[in-house]
Parts: structure tokens; C-alpha cells; sequence
């Protein structure tokens, strides 16, 4: 028996960014003793750096707007593929998750007449985006968190404990979430292939290197992104799929794992900083896009599909600024998968900057102080790391890695994960809501809108269980801590076939970089068949070898054995991202496959799912060479037909095909 | 262009610990944390060090750069000399945990010592209506991005360890100041005073303005002109205006 700690709670959210401390709130709200976990410190998660702001169809700027235009604006975005139960609930429930956040003591910028001020964005039809400047995300955060802190000054006023309520277990990992035994599970359906109820989470601490077990019917992952996978990418350290391959170890398949968003502006010089965000408002306030030679490309690389929303003029563009009724959006306002894939075939084209970017201009389109009010953080960031002042020239920018649509399989309405009773996922971690590509902004309010409903839904059902908990075997205890603990006495190299040389013991980080370079280079924004075929192949020696990881030193704040720990997720991961992207031959959103470059109607139907094989369910998460990864195809639901009526049938026969529209 | 630096990272535990050389390879445009992690990648894996965005946004990669408080991910290598040597030390008002990690608690307990935001009544979510030039106060101390480096500089408990239990260091006055100056903030409908409280609960009279806070913050929040300051002209306004003393007396005893 290994000796834990051990806490029990009745409801586990992993992960503090915005979802996490939402859902959190909302736990604690119903009621529920409510742990959140998270592996930075405490208000350090990746929301404080998305910079935009949150989609919300308040109308304070634009009375024209309302929860239709959104969802309209949503299902463009993401090419018809999104959960369209999610994009209706985000796009109706998001005004008021915004208003409740000025009742916390959120200060967004504001309208002359004293209203939330709403800017505009890529894909979003009116001016949409509550914002503080271009440093929304730590808004966000902060608000959270002080909510957070004051609950807790509640639960101290009630009971002379901050922490009786609710407690934030900072700088922790969580490798494992803990089952029931199926077996005592009478009558458990078939197609539920590993069973059991959730019972807990099993991590460490990171500071100390103790394990710890928290005993507790409901786990909501809310653990972001995947983006450390690859190499340049706008996500923090934090970003390693950790939720996404703790669903799948648990039994909960993951969609759309092939859609990744590339994000058109990432800074690209100087190498260190290469892939850091430049917000898109720097093109919703008026930036725009040149290539080496001074022209504005975007022009001719308006798709069929928005050809009519889209001005064909510079003239034209520049009057929708002060004009937007009589003028038609500037074409560097498109979303961003086409804005991305623009930059890249002009750098392709040799029409690129000297460090293989384009230029972002807002310098020749803005007072200098205007751009110092509205863009303080990009101002403040180039000027530093960058030695450019963006208020007297342009920024070099190229695409980044920076948001994964695909994730947890969730019911729509309860962000509860299929297959797994006591899961939840919400934001970047669950997929379906955006489809094949998120529009910005759209991101802030999915963490508030999801956010809240798992922590809803999940009280509910913590609360539903009564006394009846569910409880994790101690071998399943054992097995988990033998995992984490691993590096430090890594496999023996096999005496047999291999030579010494295959057997050497790994250094985490290089495995970490070579990672990195094969998504990168072969399942990154351009995607061909043959070369996704020759990362799959590498992707299995890499996790044969990550077998051998060894660290060194020992389990105090180490973080060499932290990227270890890591190292497993980022590779389940990959392969999931890796083979749906091979299956589909079609390009969609944030998947283009240059050996099929069309989208098809047909493909619009399916959702690929992720599952582990029955053989990685065996154990061997980070087993040989073989596949854990299967992949199968699911017809999506048909779009609810007063949602279709929001559409003209013109432009639904461009994503939809004929039979579904005449059903 | 790259060359070789020469680096002095301290190195140890709670039980003690010194600085270490390392050679280590440095590279145009980069900044102290990428040099930190090169020494991880290839030379000393286990080396402790917290970070997370890496753009100067989380706040977490703080330490102290040549005796300077600094993040490591905004400090750029252009600024040393090649020749140079580059001392990274822990933040040295906070307990050591491992290396470059230093306990921050003293910053979340200090936190949650800062009455919240108290919502006016009567004014439902969504009807809150405020002129973004009485916002614009606040919101300069809602960029803080606490990476407790004004906390770390501050001469009331850098060196005073017996000053950490009255005071609640320049990030969390500030918060006071931030919350004070809210448009809509009705803690004094609740009988708190938030001025006269910073002055009686959280040891704003240790303050005597000297500016360091303001100095080292990478956010450049003028953290004493515009929150010290006024915090502290409100508070003694209070204390010293008659009128004031008598109603705040009389509005107490109705609670």
C-alpha cells in the first residue's frame, strides 16, 4: 500500500484558469465542499493572456446584436461543425456571465452612455468583445479569484476557516482520475467499456513531490490546451493536454482532435520569444496585414463562402471603421484560420519579412497615443522583447499555434463527459463548441458559460449520490503512484534485441524538443498524408523512449521529472491529433490538408473519435511502439431546424448537403 | 550572434544553499529565463524555477537579477555586458523552498485579509453604469499582475520580518486604493471605511514613500503617486475632519 495523502471533497475541479475557478465558484455556490487543483500558483493560469476580450452579444454598441447573430456568427466560424446545443447555449447565456462578473467587482472599459464597451473582431458580425484594453484574460482571472478569496472570507466569517469551503491546492499535478471498481458495478451496458464511477484524483505536490489522493464523486476537467505539443506555440508550459489524456485514461473519447487553431499573428522575432500572442485587436482596431512588397494580400484570399461579407477595397475597408452599416468588414478581420493560412502562403511565396513573417501594421493607421490607450500590453510587449515601437513601425508577425478545438466528448447542456459518470469538462479541455474553428473572444465566454454548467451539473450530481460514493481500490492507488514515480528509476534497457545504445537512459527535455519539431513540421498548419503517416511512426519510438526518461535529483520542486510526468499526456495527445488529421481528408477551420484542399459537405457530418485501444486500457498508457489511439467515425446530430432557419438556404447548401436540407 | 556568459545562480534549500557558476550559451534577443532554461535543458535538469507565459503577463518568473528584483522572462541579455556576470538570486523577502522557488504565502494570506468588493444593492447585474474616466483609476491597479516584486522590495519587510504580520506590503494596499476608488463599491454602506481601515488593519503608516514599489514594477503602476498616496490623504482627511469623525460615529451606532 503506498502511503498518500488524503483529502475527500465532493467535487474536484482540476485546473484554475477561467472554467476551473467558474465552475469552482459555481460548486461551492450549490453548496458543495469544493477543491480546485492546478500546477501553477494560484491567478497564473493561461486565461491572463488572452488579450481581446469576451464575446458577448450585450449590443451596448451595436443594438443590432442579439444571441441569433452570435450563434450565426459561431457556426460560421467553425464551418458548421460545432455542437450546435453548445453554440446556442454560449451564444444565449454568455450576456449574463459577463454582467455577473461587474458584480464581482470586474472594471471592463466603457461605452459614452457608462455600458460595457464592445470592440470588434475576426468573424464577429457588430462589435462584440467586453474588454479591458487588450489585457481582458487577467481581468478575468483576477475577478475569479478575488470571488474566489471572497467566498473564502464567508466560510471564515461562518466558521473561522478560509478554507472549509473551498480550497485551492496550488502548484500540484494530477496524473490519474480514480474509478470505481467496474465489477461492482451491477448491470453497468455493455458499450461503457471501462465502466466505473468517478471516485477521486490522484497527483502530487509539486513543491514537496508527496503524493496525494482527494476522494470525490465529481472531477470537472478544466486544464486548457494542448499547445505545448508544439513548437511554436502562444500557450505557457502549463499547456500540456494533461485533461485531455486524463479523459481518455479514465474511458472518455475526445472529438475533433484534428482541429487546431493557428493563430494568424504570433510574434516572430526574436527567436526566443518566437510564437508569443499579438492580439487580434491590433487588426479590429484598424492594423492591417502587408506583405514585403507593401501589398494588403488579404484581398485575394476572401473564400467563396464569405465572399459577400467581406469589402473588396482598401477604400472600402477603411470606411467600415467609422461606417460599418454602408461598408463592408476588412478582409484581416476573417477568421483566423484563413487569416493564417494567408500569411503562410505569402511567406511560402517569398513575399515575407526578413524573419519569415509579414508585417501587422497599426502605426500608420492610429495616433501614436491612441495606440498606447487601446493596445498597452502589445505596445509594452514589442518595446521590451522586441526593440520595436509599434506606434512608429510594423510588427513582424507569422501563425502560431494556439488553441485546440477538439477535447472531452461532453453532453452539451450538462458538460458532462459520455461514458464516464462523475466527469466534466469545460473550455479549451471539451470539445464540440467551436467546431472547426473559434472565432476570438469566443473563447472567455465558453470558460464562463461551460465553466458555470459543470460546476452546476456537477454539484447536481455529487449531491445526487448521497451518502453512496464511489471508492478507488487501493491497487489502482498503488498503480498511479508506481507512475508518477517512475522516472526516478527508470526501465532497465531490455537485455535482448536492442543494442545499449537504444537503451540509454532519456533526458526529458530532449524528448520534450523532439516532440515539438515532429508536430511541428508534420501534423502543424499545412497538413499531406504521407508526412502525418511518418509522425505517427515517430510519435512510437518517441514513447517507446520515453519509457527510459530518468531524472535526476530528487522529488523536491523538481521540474525535470515534472516535464516527465508530462511527457505522457503531451504524447497521447499527439497521436490523437496526429490520426484524426490523417483520417480526414478534407480541409475545415483549423485542419487543411494540402493533398485535399477542398471542404466537403459530406465530412461536415462526422465527428472522428479519439478512444484508447482495449490494449492501452490494459495499463501500458505509455506502452510500445503500437497504436493506444483508436479512431472511429460518428455521424453528428442534425442541426435543430429552427437554428437552421436562421440561415438563408443559399448559404447553408455551401456547408450542408442537399438530403440534410430538404429533410 | 552568441556568446558565452558566465552565470551565478544561487542554489539550494530551506537548510541553506550558494551561488554556482555555470558557462552557459546566450543567444540574440533572449532574456535571463531562456538562458535559465538552457542551464535546465543541458546542465542541471533539476534546477527549480517557477514560470509560466513567458511575456511578461503571469507574473510568476520573478527573482532578483544583480540584487535587482526582476522578471526574468522581460529581462533581455542585450542589457549586460557580454563580459558580465549575471547573478540570479531568490526573491529575498520570502522563505526559500528550492532554488529560484520561494514561498509566496505571505501574499495570498494577505489577500484574503482585503475585504471584497461589496455590490451595490438595489443595482441588478447588467444596469451597472459607470464613466470610463472613473473607472480608469482602478483599472491602472487591475494591470497588476502580481509577481510580488513591490512586496519583495519594500523596505517594511524586506529585512523585517517582525513588520510581516501588521502589514500588508504595496500590491495589497493597493487593492484597498483600487477597491476605495470603485465607482460602485458600497463597503462603506456596510460601515467599512476602506482609507481609515488600510491605515488601522493593513499598516499603511509604515509606508513613508520612497518609491521602490513604483520603481521596480514591470506593469510601471504608479503604485505611490496614484494608490499610496491618496490612500493615505483620504485616510488622514478622515481623522482629522471633524464632520467627518462625528458622522462616522453616528452612522455606527445606527448599525
Amino acid at each position: 500500500m503506498t502511503q498518500v495523502e488524503r483529502h475527500a471533497y465532493d467535487v474536484v475541479v482540476v485546473g484554475a484558469g477561467g472554467a476551473g475557478l467558474r465552475a469552482a465558484i459555481e460548486a461551492r455556490e450549490r453548496g458543495m465542499r469544493t477543491a480546485v487543483i492546478c500546477k501553477s500558483l494560484f491567478g497564473k493560469a493561461h486565461t491572463v493572456m488572452a488579450e481581446g476580450g469576451i464575446a458577448a452579444s450585450m449590443g451596448n454598441v451595436n443594438s443590432h446584436d442579439n444571441w441569433q447573430v452570435h450563434f450565426r456568427d459561431t457556426m460560421r466560424g467553425g464551418k458548421f461543425l460545432n455542437q450546435w446545443r453548445m453554440a446556442e447555449l454560449h451564444a444565449k447565456e454568455a450576456p449574463d456571465r459577463v454582467w455577473e462578473l461587474e458584480t464581482w467587482g470586474a472594471l471592463f472599459d466603457r461605452t459614452a452612455d457608462g455600458r460595457i464597451s464592445q470592440r470588434n473582431f475576426g468573424g464577429h458580425e457588430y462589435p462584440r468583445l467586453a474588454h479591458v484594453g487588450d489585457r481582458t484574460g487577467l481581468e478575468l482571472i483576477r475577478t475569479l479569484q478575488q470571488k474566489i478569496v471572497s467566498l473564502q472570507q464567508e466560510d471564515h466569517a461562518e466558521t473561522g476557516d478560509y478554507e472549509a469551503r473551498l480550497k485551492v491546492f496550488q502548484e500540484c499535478t494530477v496524473t490519474r482520475v480514480l474509478k470505481d471498481d467496474e465489477r461492482s458495478e451491477m448491470g453497468a451496458p455493455p458499450d461503457r467499456r471501462s465502466g466505473g464511477k468517478v471516485a477521486g484524483v490522484f497527483g502530487y505536490v509539486r513543491e514537496s513531490g508527496r503524493l496525494f489522493v482527494i476522494d470525490a464523486p465529481a472531477v470537472v476537467l478544466a486544464t486548457g490546451g494542448i499547445g505545448k505539443s508544439f513548437k511554436v506555440t502562444s500557450n505557457s508550459w502549463e499547456y500540456t493536454g494533461d485533461g485531455h489524456a486524463l479523459a481518455l485514461l479514465a474511458g472518455a473519447p475526445l472529438i475533433n482532435m484534428e482541429f487546431i487553431q493557428f493563430h494568424p499573428t504570433g510574434m516572430v522575432w526574436p527567436p526566443s520569444v518566437k510564437g508569443i500572442l499579438v492580439t487580434e485587436s491590433v487588426r479590429g482596431d484598424g492594423g492591417v496585414l502587408r506583405n514585403s512588397d507593401g501589398e494588403r494580400f488579404m484581398f485575394g484570399y476572401v473564400p467563396d463562402v464569405f465572399k459577400e461579407k467581406y469589402a473588396q477595397s482598401e477604400e472600402e475597408a477603411d470606411g467600415w471603421y467609422t461606417d460599418p452599416d454602408n461598408h463592408r468588414r476588412p478582409p484581416e478581420l476573417l477568421p483566423r484560420d484563413e487569416v493564417a493560412r494567408a500569411i503562410n502562403s505569402e511567406v511560402k511565396a517569398g513575399r515575407g519579412t526578413p524573419h519569415g513573417g509579414v508585417y501587422l501594421d497599426v502605426s500608420t493607421r492610429l495616433p501614436a497615443e491612441e495606440i498606447r490607450r487601446r493596445l498597452p500590453s502589445m505596445h509594452h510587449q514589442f518595446k521590451e522583447l522586441a526593440d520595436v515601437d509599434i506606434t512608429a513601425e510594423a510588427m513582424e508577425v507569422g501563425p502560431t499555434c494556439h488553441y485546440m478545438m477538439g477535447g472531452v466528448d461532453v453532453e452539451p447542456d450538462t458538460a458532462a463527459a459520455r461514458g464516464v459518470p462523475g466527469l466534466f469538462a469545460a473550455g479549451e479541455v471539451a470539445g464540440g463548441m467551436h467546431g472547426s474553428n473559434r472565432l476570438g473572444g469566443n473563447s472567455l465566454s465558453d470558460l464562463l458559460v461551460f465553466g458555470r454548467r459543470a460546476g452546476l451539473f456537477a454539484a447536481e450530481y455529487a449531491a445526487g449520490l448521497g451518502e453512496q460514493r464511489p471508492a478507488a481500490s487501493e491497487e489502482q492507488i498503488d498503480a498511479a503512484a508506481a507512475e508518477a514515480l517512475r522516472p526516478f528509476g527508470a526501465e532497465e534497457p531490455a537485455e535482448s534485441a536492442e543494442s545499449a545504445q537504444e537503451g540509454a537512459a532519456e533526458n526529458p527535455y530532449t524528448l520534450h524538443q523532439e516532440l515539438q519539431q515532429v508536430m511541428n513540421d508534420l501534423v502543424g498548419i499545412i497538413r499531406r498524408g504521407p508526412e502525418m503517416e511518418q509522425a505517427l511512426e515517430r510519435l512510437g519510438v518517441l514513447r517507446e523512449r520515453s519509457r527510459r526518461v530518468a531524472v535526476e535529483g530528487h522529488r523536491q520542486f523538481n521540474p525535470g521529472w515534472h516535464l516527465a510526468v508530462d511527457l505522457r499526456n503531451m504524447l497521447l495527445v499527439s497521436e490523437c491529433v496526429a490520426r484524426a488529421a490523417l483520417e480526414r481528408t478534407e480541409s475545415r477551420g483549423g485542419h487543411t490538408r494540402d493533398d485535399h484542399p477542398g471542404m466537403d459537405r459530406d465530412w461536415r457530418k462526422v465527428n472522428l473519435v479519439c478512444e484508447l485501444t482495449d490494449e492501452a486500457q490494459g495499463g501500458g498508457a505509455d506502452g510500445g511502439k503500437q497504436a493506444l489511439i483508436g479512431l472511429r467515425q460518428r455521424p453528428m446530430d442534425p442541426i435543430r431546424a429552427d437554428l437552421l432557419a436562421l440561415f438563408e438556404r443559399e448559404e447553408l447548401l455551401k456547408y450542408l448537403t442537399d438530403e440534410e436540407l430538404d429533410r | 550572434m552568441t556568446h558565452t556568459a558566465h552565470f551565478k545562480v544561487w542554489r539550494g534549500d530551506t537548510d541553506g544553499g550558494d551561488l554556482q557558476d555555470y558557462e552557459v550559451e546566450v543567444n540574440d534577443g533572449e532574456v535571463v529565463l531562456d538562458i535559465i532554461h538552457r542551464l535546465q535543458a543541458t546542465q542541471v535538469a533539476d534546477l527549480a524555477v517557477r514560470w509560466n507565459c513567458k511575456a511578461g503577463k503571469c507574473g510568476s518568473c520573478s527573482a532578483e537579477v544583480n540584487g535587482r528584483p526582476r522578471l526574468m522572462c522581460m529581462t533581455r541579455m542585450s542589457v549586460f555586458e557580454p563580459d558580465e556576470t549575471v547573478t540570479v538570486t531568490p526573491l529575498r523577502t520570502f522563505p526559500v523552498i528550492r532554488d529560484l522557488v520561494t514561498d509566496v504565502s505571505f501574499n495570498y494570506d494577505k489577500a484574503r485579509q482585503v475585504p471584497a468588493f461589496v455590490p451595490p444593492k438595489g443595482v441588478p447585474a447588467g444596469e451597472y453604469r459607470m464613466q470610463q474616466v472613473d473607472v480608469e483609476r482602478s483599472q491602472e491597479f487591475r494591470k497588476c499582475i502580481e509577481c510580488f516584486l513591490c512586496q519583495d522590495t519594500c523596505h517594511v519587510v524586506r529585512d523585517h520580518e517582525e513588520n510581516k504580520t501588521s502589514f500588508a506590503g504595496p500590491r495589497f494596499l493597493m487593492r484597498i486604493a483600487e477597491l476605495d476608488m470603485h465607482p460602485l463599491d458600497a463597503a462603506a454602506d456596510q460601515g467599512l471605511v476602506r482609507s481609515a481601515s488600510a491605515q488601522e488593519d493593513h499598516g499603511l503608516g509604515y509606508c513613508n514613500i520612497t518609491k521602490c514599489c513604483t520603481e521596480i514594477c514591470p506593469e510601471h503602476i504608479q503604485i505611490t503617486d496614484n494608490a499610496l498616496i491618496p490612500l493615505k490623504e483620504r485616510a488622514i482627511d478622515r481623522k482629522y475632519d471633524p464632520l467627518v469623525w462625528l458622522g462616522s460615529k453616528i452612522r455606527r451606532r445606527q448599525d
